[in-house]
């Protein structure tokens, strides 16, 4: 066993995931796009409708404006999240007794379900009875009736509910990098913020890249969480594109131009991972711990 | 065994075991089916869940089981929102049920027109005294093209105006509002007394939005205009009783009778938020359907017990075409009969006989329905909140017509779309003259 152990192994090793990737991944992407060309109200047989739900989405205003939000979202949430979770993550990493029991309340957030989340905001911010109108100054706002405020207040829930999981992975590369080249860096008079410069942000550039990768993707694909604190509202403020999808698809019940918003989806998300990981040089990662 | 041999048999049992679940996942089959032949199997009944009536429905069906019908029925139950995409998709499938519940009109249509429905015609003309045992108005919410597609299984839920009677009289208003005039001069007399929100409305849920288009329109206009909407018919929404009746919505919604949008868009009815309102005092009146007595008695009962929650139909319309009788709302609940059930026979005679089973409709009145059956009146008289309940039942009964909620009526995506447009209406996203070319366009 040792001596073939350094062979590549047989090709048969991959049938299993094959199967469950083509099945479970390609197999509906590729009837995606094709209920993209029907017309299909769940009843019957989908009908071909050539490109009836193609030229629709160019002149859907609505699809325009919710991709628009989309990156809004997209944009806001990279922004404020990052430095967040690479700052708790970096401390997190510390191994002192504080720190681990502190982190641990932050991580809570990562165990509770979209739905406990979304609706405890709901109640915390319900316009008349909630936590902040008890509060002096909060009382004034309308976190989630104003059309402009919600957008800020859904990017802070988001925030809330997936910074933790983000600082999680700072934080186990944070204590990947050794401590030999901190303590060549203090011989060398480094002080703690040319360290993280220097030194820990470079090292967590794959983690970052990662992270980065996880939010974008995420934000053209997770709508559940919007879909509980404001269903989209008010009006259509927040209704972002997958969020349309799944209210043209399972309340409109044409799955036909849903599955054509979802393709529109689908093109965008791997279209901006891909460009991610090609802009970033991704592909080409190494260990950077050689000599550790 | 070689340890590649080892490594073969290793994954193929692997992707057996893989595809063998994905195989089980496509046929998760239940006793549905397995019936054999007419009449022998077990008819699934699939209804929503609901604590105070599942019990009922169990009951009636195990009346029915011990009894000498045609084979036996037993129940599904799921939550709303999901209930209504799983039978979707399994009205195409082996999984179908035999009987299911729905709301009537314009939803049960679609399924009708698909060729899924049983006509259930033929039986209430053999059997003319289970037709008359149904009020007209109710009955006619499952008729479509002149052919009854379901029979009433609940009681009736029209909307009705509620008020906070210790608020109103505070103010000088000692009567419900019988004109649209009342209620604009009560909301501007709410309104100079301080009361931020007048009418309690709960704008992140459209469906509360759009009960005062339905009304609004049927007392412009008579029920012809939207039937025709709906029938796809005349003018459609470009009928200018529309813009008419939008246009005066736009008017109260810019006297601030609800209050501040950015206030009631994000106010609930699911959490508890306007009904809080009404009884807390914050708001003199509030459109709902008839299931708000049993909510703010549940809620708060020390309201309701006082006598300071009143009721009244929705305000006349002077001048409008629209019969003041009129009711718009849940018209009831109706269970139909899937023509290609393997259990037909069951079903259908289940749906014959326990509808109007004496025990299964005083069962339902105990729990504070008020059915849709002729003469059940002394019986709601004699039960709770008798007076009430024989308030609903004598305007019901009086109704010359009982308007389904239109986004039942019409079909999902042209009732999505138009929720989301009259959703924008109420926030000033949105003119009636845009809401009217939103929808006929």
């Amino acid at each position: 066993m040792a001596a073939k152990g350094r062979e590549r192994p047989s090709g048969w090793y991959m049938v299993p995931v094959m199967t469950f990737f083509g099945v479970f991944a390609i197999l509906p992407m590729v009837l995606v796009v094709y209920l993209s060309f029907t017309d299909w109200d769940g009843f019957g047989f989908p009908s071909l409708s050539g490109g009836g739900n193609w030229s629709r989405i160019l002149e859907d205003r609505e699809v325009r404006s919710s991709l628009v939000l989309t990156l809004v979202f997209m944009v806001l949430g990279w922004v404020v999240q990052t430095p967040i979770a690479m700052m708790i993550g970096v401390w997190a990493a510390g191994r002192q007794r504080n720190r681990a029991v502190l982190s641990s309340i932050f991580f809570l957030p990562v165990l509770l379900s979209t739905a406990a989340i979304a609706l405890l905001w709901n109640s915390v911010l319900d316009p008349n009875f909630g936590l902040t109108q008890r509060l002096p100054f909060l009382d004034q706002f309308s976190f989630l009736g104003d059309r402009t405020l919600v957008i800020f207040t859904v990017a802070w829930v988001l925030t809330w509910q997936y910074v933790p999981f983000h600082t999680l992975l700072y934080q186990s590369a944070a204590r990947g990098i050794p401590v030999s080249i901190y303590e060549a860096a203090t011989i060398d008079g480094a002080g703690r913020y040319k360290q993280f410069f220097s030194i820990t942000l470079p090292l967590l550039r794959y983690t970052l890249i990662t992270s980065t990768v996880l939010m974008l993707v995420g934000s053209v694909t997770t709508f559940d969480t919007i879909l509980l604190l404001t269903g989209g509202g008010p009006g259509t403020a927040t209704r972002i594109a997958p969020l349309y999808m799944y209210i043209t698809g399972f309340t409109g019940f044409e799955f036909g131009y849903a599955s054509a918003i979802a393709v529109v989806l689908l093109v965008f998300g791997a279209g901006l991972s891909l460009a991610v990981t090609q802009l970033t040089g991704f592909r080409k990662m190494s260990s950077q711990q050689e000599g550790s | 065994m070689s340890p590649r041999r080892l490594t073969k048999v290793a994954v193929s049992a692997t992707t057996l075991a893989l595809l063998g679940s994905m195989a089980a996942c496509g046929s998760d089959n239940t006793a549905g089916g397995s019936g054999g032949g007419e009449g022998g199997g077990t008819a699934d009944v699939w209804a929503l869940q609901d604590t105070s009536l599942n019990p009922i429905e169990e009951a009636s069906i195990q009346r029915y089981n011990d009894g000498e019908g045609p084979g036996s029925v037993k129940l599904s139950t799921f939550g709303n929102d999901p209930y209504k995409q799983r039978l979707r998709t399994a009205i195409n499938s082996p999984q179908a049920p035999d009987v299911f519940f729905n709301w009537g009109g314009g939803s049960l249509k679609e399924y009708v027109d698909a060729g899924k429905i049983e006509d259930l015609t033929p039986m209430l003309d053999e059997n003319p005294e289970l037709k008359e045992a149904f009020l007209p108005s109710v009955l006619a919410g499952a008729e479509i093209d002149g052919k009854q597609y379901g029979l009433p299984m609940r009681g009736v839920q029209p909307v009705l105006m509620f008020g906070n009677l210790e608020v109103l009289k505070a103010n000088g208003i000692n009567e419900m509002p019988a004109t649209w005039e009342d209620l604009l001069a009560d909301v501007a007399t709410l309104k100079g007394a301080g009361l931020k929100t007048p009418i309690a409305l709960a704008g992140s849920q459209p469906w509360t939005e759009l009960m005062w288009a339905e009304y609004l329109l049927d007392r412009v206009a008579g029920p012809e205009v939207f039937q025709a909407i709906r029938d796809g018919e005349g003018q459609g929404w470009n009928d200018p009783k529309v813009l008419e009746a939008m246009t005066m919505l736009k008017q109260l919604i810019d006297a601030g009778a609800f209050g501040a949008a950015e206030d009631f868009s994000s106010t609930g009815y699911d959490a508890g938020g306007t009904t809080q309102l009404l009884a807390n005092g914050d708001a003199g009146f509030h459109l709902m359907g008839s299931w708000e007595f049993t909510n703010q008695l549940g809620t708060n009962p020390d309201f309701v017990e006082a006598g300071n929650l009143g009721y009244a139909p929705f305000p006349s319309v002077q001048g409008g075409a629209g019969d003041p009788s009129n009711l718009v709302g849940n018209v009831s609940n109706f269970y139909s009969v899937t023509s290609a059930s393997p259990n037909k026979e069951a079903a259908l005679e289940y749906v014959k006989t326990a509808l109007t089973d004496e025990t299964y409709v005083s069962d339902l009145i105990k729990a504070g329905d008020v059915m849709p059956i002729a003469g059940a009146r002394e019986q709601l008289a004699a039960a709770d909140n008798g007076e009430y309940l024989t308030e609903i039942y004598d305007l019901t009964s009086d109704a010359k017509n009982f308007q389904l909620s239109w986004d039942q009526d019409l079909a999902a995506d042209e009732a999505s779309k138009m929720l989301t447009e009259l959703s924008n209406l109420f926030l000033g996203q949105q003119t009636p003259e845009g809401f009217v070319a939103a929808m006929a366009g």
